[in-house]
């Protein structure tokens, strides 16, 4: 990544892996996610629009997916348009999506009957064209389904998000296995911020992003979704990981 | 009461239940019934309009139900749901939400599903078993039914154990056609109801066709022919039905639903191709029919270029309709109600947009339990957050805590509702779970809930 971007030697070699990922559509958008601390290190400085993304929860969040869910939701909800959002089972509250910024009124709901018929619907959504994000929430995502998504995706410009939720703990080292997707997050839940007084304070997330193509993994503690689906970077880790840790250290 | 002619004699054709407690019943000479009830008052039976009224609910049940449908004099309708139960969530679904629709316009129905006209026929008229029904549920004219019962057969099972060829030869071959056509080992195909003005395309052909292909190339010739039809009307196609007559005289159907009205061949053709997998061939497709059963009037629509317009989702949402059902496809809406189970409803995926969202002072949770699990707490009572939670067998301690937000029934819906109480905590574990939950009653008086504690959804 430090390499001048203008050796022709690597240039070169950009187009060749260009030409074998098949990337010949109009170059692909961003959406920086407003905090430079991400962006920064996301190739392209943003999510790159017209993919496939998969989210997925930690611990308990990978049965449940409530914090990826919010996550997913914030993504949707800073794009313009609507959203179709593809279940097994119908346990989405509208109240809390529009709490992370995605207002009802935006969302087309559709519960399938397995995960075969999600990622049926989802690629439908995704070839349509004219949708926003489509969010589907799948256990299993083969690399053949995968890569018929991001196809999909790749061709009308639709952002996709495979929203990673399994029945067991247990089947959650599925996510393992890899899949055609543009990046891979996981979204934990961590202690809210600290307040004054009792009570809960916004909620936080440890933001682990496992793999990105043509980009490095790293991890990053944040504040969830505020209304409109923005991020927000803690006030006592603003200085730094490095800094956060000597706080924790000496304070 | 109702009394028509039969032959040469008066007779009773119908009864209302009144008169069935008076003894009266179907079949009775009408001056046996006046010398039972002096008073009565017979109304003479309209035999053609009966069959036309008939015939309009039978138009109704096609629209709404499935692709064919047939009366079935005197009073009844035979209806194929082979290819349409799935659409209402399977055959007993679709038998409730018959006989609830039809009792919300007044008719009273008695439905039955069964593998054959006949024994449908008998299962919907007598119940039980088969073999137990008496012989009038053979569709048998009453002479033979007579007759049958002269010769001491009081149940379909006794005939069905005797030999076949001198019952044949003393009822004629109807007696056993029936019975074969009851048990399916007869065909007996359903003329299905076409109305008058039913927009409609056919094609037979001369050689019968199976591949998918071939299929695909006729399904998109039909659709063109429909919507030629269609747009010298001025009309749009809701719903579409294909009939494919087999050569074993078997019909396979498939049936498409719209969310607005549509006559672009281009996108028809697809919704119809989508569904090719889901006919079987057999030996052949002799002819196919494509109806427009449900019609309505669509104009040309003036688009400007200066505005950008919103764009078109209804094409997606036919496509996952008829892939998911048209139920599963539904966008939220606000509902004014505290109990937040009963804060959203379900709307069509294309409704207009319902307005303002929720209110937003107390935070809510992205993923909300079908129902509240039964939780073990220990908390301080009457308005403290527990001080640990154990949820499916995992015992958490609460580092934090938000709440209580009471929540009180709705006393206007349920009586039990008028003082039941709840009171919401927004909680945080040890790890940084977030979860919501609520202990039922108010913590003081016992009156308002039973004071046990629920989870009710999770943070994110």
């Amino acid at each position: 990544m430090s390499a001048p971007r203008s050796d022709p030697a690597l240039v070169a070699l950009r187009q060749r892996i260009a030409a074998i990922e098949g990337d010949h559509g109009p170059p692909l958008a961003e959406l920086p996610f407003g905090l430079a601390e991400l962006d920064r290190r996301l190739p392209k400085g943003g999510l790159a629009l017209g993919c496939l993304h998969e989210v997925a929860g930690g611990g308990n969040g990978a049965t449940d997916g409530a914090a990826a869910a919010c996550f997913a939701a914030g993504i949707a909800a800073r794009l313009p348009g609507q959203v179709l959002w593809c279940v097994t089972q119908a346990d989405l509250f509208a109240p809390g999506l529009e709490q992370a910024g995605l207002p009802s009124g935006r969302v087309i709901h559709v519960e399938a009957g397995d995960d075969t018929s999600v990622l049926a619907c989802m690629e439908e959504g995704l070839r349509h064209g004219s949708l926003a994000a489509v969010v589907a929430d799948v256990a299993r995502l083969s690399m053949t389904a995968s890569r018929r998504l991001h196809l999909a995706a790749k061709t009308s410009g639709t952002t996709g998000i495979a929203l990673r939720r399994w029945r067991r703990q247990a089947d959650a080292s599925d996510f393992g296995q890899p899949t055609a997707a543009m990046t891979r997050w996981r979204i934990s839940e961590l202690p809210s911020s600290p307040l004054p007084v009792p009570g809960v304070g916004r909620a936080r997330w440890l933001v682990e992003l496992l793999r990105a193509r043509a980009g490095e993994s790293f991890d990053l503690e944040l504040e969830a979704c505020d209304g409109t689906g923005h991020l927000g970077l803690p006030a006592d880790v603003a200085g730094g990981p490095a800094a956060a840790a000597g706080r924790h250290a000496f304070g | 009461m109702l009394a028509g002619r039969i032959g040469n004699r008066r007779l009773l054709t119908a009864v209302d239940a009144l008169a069935a407690g008076l003894g009266l019943k179907p079949g009775m000479p009408v001056s046996k019934a006046q010398a039972l009830v002096p008073d009565l008052r017979i109304e003479p039976a309209n035999v053609a309009e009966d069959l036309a009224s008939l015939e309009r609910l039978a138009f109704w049940i096609l629209q709404r139900i499935a692709p064919i449908v047939a009366v079935d004099p005197p009073d009844g309708i035979v209806i194929d749901v082979a290819g349409a139960a799935h659409l209402h969530g399977g055959e007993d679904a679709l038998l409730d939400a018959l006989t609830g629709r039809l009792a919300l316009s007044g008719v009273t129905a008695r439905a039955a599903v069964a593998d054959t006209w006949g024994a449908a026929h008998a299962l919907a008229r007598f119940g039980g078993d088969l073999a137990d029904m008496p012989p009038e549920a053979l569709r048998l004219p009453a002479a033979t039914v007579a007759g049958l019962r002269d010769m001491g057969f009081g149940r379909i099972g006794d005939l069905m154990a005797q030999p076949r060829a001198p019952l044949t030869r003393r009822f004629g071959p109807e007696l056993m056609r029936r019975i074969d056509q009851m048990f399916g080992d007869a065909p007996e195909p359903i003329d299905a109801l076409r109305p008058a003005d039913l927009i409609e395309t056919r094609r037979a052909f001369a050689e019968p066709i199976a591949a998918p292909e071939t299929i695909a190339r006729y399904i998109g010739k039909l659709v063109a022919a429909l919507c030629a039809q269609l747009e010298t009307q001025g009309l749009g196609a809701r719903r579409l039905d294909l009939i494919c007559h087999r050569t074993d005289r078997e019909m396979q159907t498939v049936r498409v639903g719209l969310a607005v009205a549509q006559r672009d061949p281009a996108r028809l053709t697809r919704l119809l191709c989508d569904k090719i997998p889901g006919i079987a061939p057999g030996f052949g497709i002799e002819i196919m029919t494509l109806a427009a059963t449900i019609t309505e009037p669509l104009a040309a629509r003036q688009t400007s270029t200066l505005a950008p317009e919103a764009p078109d989702l209804s094409g997606l949402i036919d496509i996952l309709a008829n892939r998911v059902g048209a139920q599963a496809i539904y966008r939220m809406a606000p509902v004014d109600s505290d109990v937040p189970e009963r804060s959203i409803r379900r709307i069509p995926a294309l409704a207009e947009d319902a307005g303002a969202g929720w209110p937003h002072h107390w935070p809510r949770p992205s993923r909300l339990l079908p129902r509240p699990e039964p939780i073990d707490t220990m908390a301080l009572l009457p308005d403290q957050p527990p001080v640990w939670i154990a949820w499916r067998g995992v015992r958490r301690r609460i580092a934090r805590a938000d709440g209580p937000e009471r929540i009180f029934g709705e006393w206007w819906t349920r009586e039990a509702e008028r003082i039941a109480v709840r009171d919401y905590f927004r909680v945080e574990d040890d790890a940084g779970e977030r979860l919501w939950i609520f202990r039922a009653g108010d913590g003081e008086d016992a009156a308002t809930g039973s004071h046990r504690w629920f989870l009710h959804g999770v943070f994110g």
